[in-house]
């Protein structure tokens, strides 16, 4: 049976070395969305030397272009699920390494330079279902603050509060377990043995 | 009502119905993925999903925040009046939808990056026409999320390969995909025409009800084996590990040239959104997939 576990934000590092493939855990606290774009011009304005505005340590990074609605008074989330997180690997080991990202939530999963970067410096990957947009909505409390806006709305980041946002499941851990490759692997080795018969 | 004012108006209520509520046949079929999963993981992402849908409808709130790419199946008699105008009228309603749902601008200048805001693009949405004998439109509204679109698959085979080439493919593109199309998925496999044809056919046998059977015996079987082979991968709901990859596969097919043997794979996500309504000529709407 697995454990399901809160984890509050900001995270520490010992919080994610805890953490194990297969366990369920519940968010509580600030996150920062970034996708494509975003994660492009982080990974630009790091090697320009320019500041961010956001300080991303500690906090998790959500692998989401949101659905947001502008109301009077501010802005409402009508959607916000996980998008494919592959699309990132390129630029998540800065992320973790310079920023001090602890958690990524996403789909999918990530390659192996991300998995070496959550070995090295201590971050876990999680998935929220995909798809489940609405759903995550409602764990969303609040909506602190969104830059970079001229990204476009689902490529801005945004940073939620949530509560008791999941189950997220871990599916790369700190120790260089990963679900999804185990889960292709075994893919593999069925498809081989299907032409066999 | 003007007829004008009646085609955009349908089109933003399917554009709406779709976004919102999963029609009865993918509904049913997540529900009994859940009650046959095995696996704690994957009983927790179906669960998930159904939660989802049910606070969506409740809600009438788009289901994902992907609202995807947006296509239009047409099927007109070509008695039906006002043709030259409904590829405005569908683009207006597109407009409109995105505003009032709303929808996520989804539509980028490929050159520019330029979001255009609005779901309105250089040939987006796709409009596919099918002229037929009568005086009705029948719209489908049919928006793609990119995730799955992502996982598409071409492949130009060796005639002589035949159909155990054909099922590999299969299985080695859902395997390639892994949870990245957000399974559990729907699988349109084309095969035969050129290239184009051959994924046209596979994203239009997305479209057909879950539960219908395929006429054709031959095709029907065919479509049974992969989708059995396809959930022995494991790869499960999200590509976690589970009984459930796929809720069904649908095969489609045209005649090939004598030296190709092209087969095209599409992916749909579990968030199968498709809404279909009728309009007849004398003014009356039919909403087929989301009756009221």
């Amino acid at each position: 049976m697995m454990k399901k576990i809160e984890i509050r934000t900001p995270i520490l590092e010992k919080d994610v070395r805890r953490l194990k493939v297969g366990d369920a855990i519940y968010v509580t606290g600030t996150l920062l969305t970034s996708r494509d774009a975003a994660h492009k011009r982080i990974t630009q304005y790091l090697k320009e030397g320019k500041e961010l505005p956001f300080n991303f340590n500690g906090l998790p990074l959500y692998h989401c272009g949101p659905l947001v609605k502008e109301t009077g008074s501010g802005w409402k989330v009508l959607a916000a699920g996980p998008t494919t997180s592959m699309r990132m690997e390129e630029d998540e080991v800065d992320i973790i390494m310079k920023l001090g990202v602890r958690l990524i939530i996403g789909k999918g999963g990530m390659g192996e330079k991300t998995r070496d970067a959550m070995i090295k410096f201590g971050a876990v990957y999680g998935t929220f279902t995909g798809g489940a947009a609405v759903l995550a909505s409602k764990y969303i409390k609040r909506v602190n603050d969104v830059q970079w806006l001229d990204l476009g709305m689902p490529e801005a980041i945004w940073s939620f509060e949530v509560k008791m946002f999941g189950p997220i499941i871990i599916c790369m851990d700190s120790y260089g377990s990963n679900l999804y490759t185990k889960v292709l692997a075994d893919a593999e080795s069925s498809k081989q043995k299907m032409w066999m018969a | 009502m003007r007829i004008d004012t009646k085609i955009e108006e349908v089109a933003v209520n399917l554009l709406r119905q779709s976004a919102v509520k999963l029609p009865e046949d993918v509904k049913k079929a997540l529900k009994n993925a859940y009650k046959n999963e095995r696996t704690h993981i994957g009983k927790i992402q179906l669960k998930t999903i159904l939660k989802n849908i049910e606070i969506a409808e409740k809600t009438n709130t788009p289901m994902c925040q992907d609202t995807g790419l947006i296509f239009f199946y047409l099927e007109a008699g070509s008695q039906f009046k006002n043709l030259e105008k409904i590829e405005r009228l569908l683009c207006k309603a597109v407009q409109r939808a995105t505003k009032e749902i709303p929808l996520r601008p989804n539509t980028v200048d490929p050159f520019m990056d330029k979001n255009t805001e609005d779901n309105v693009g250089k040939l987006i949405p796709y409009i596919h026409w099918k002229i037929t004998e009568g005086d009705f439109l029948k719209i489908t509204a049919f928006p793609k999320g990119g995730g799955s679109e992502n996982a598409c698959a071409l492949k130009m085979m060796r005639p002589g390969d035949g159909l155990k080439a054909v099922k590999q493919f299969v299985v080695e593109s859902v395997i390639k995909a892994g949870g990245m199309p957000c399974p559990p998925t729907i699988i349109g496999v084309g095969i035969g025409g050129g290239s184009n044809i051959a994924m046209e056919l596979a994203k239009q046998a997305l479209l057909k009800p879950l539960d219908e059977l395929n006429p054709n015996v031959e095709v029907s079987k065919i479509e049974r084996e992969l989708y059995e082979i396809v959930n022995k991968t494991r790869i499960g709901p999200m590509g976690l590990g589970g009984d459930t990859t796929t809720l069904a596969v649908k095969v489609e097919y045209a005649y090939r040239h004598v030296a190709s043997y092209p087969v095209a794979v599409a992916f749909q996500c579990w968030a199968a959104r498709r809404a279909t309504a009728i309009i007849h000529a004398d003014g009356k709407i039919e909403y087929i997939t989301h009756p009221t």
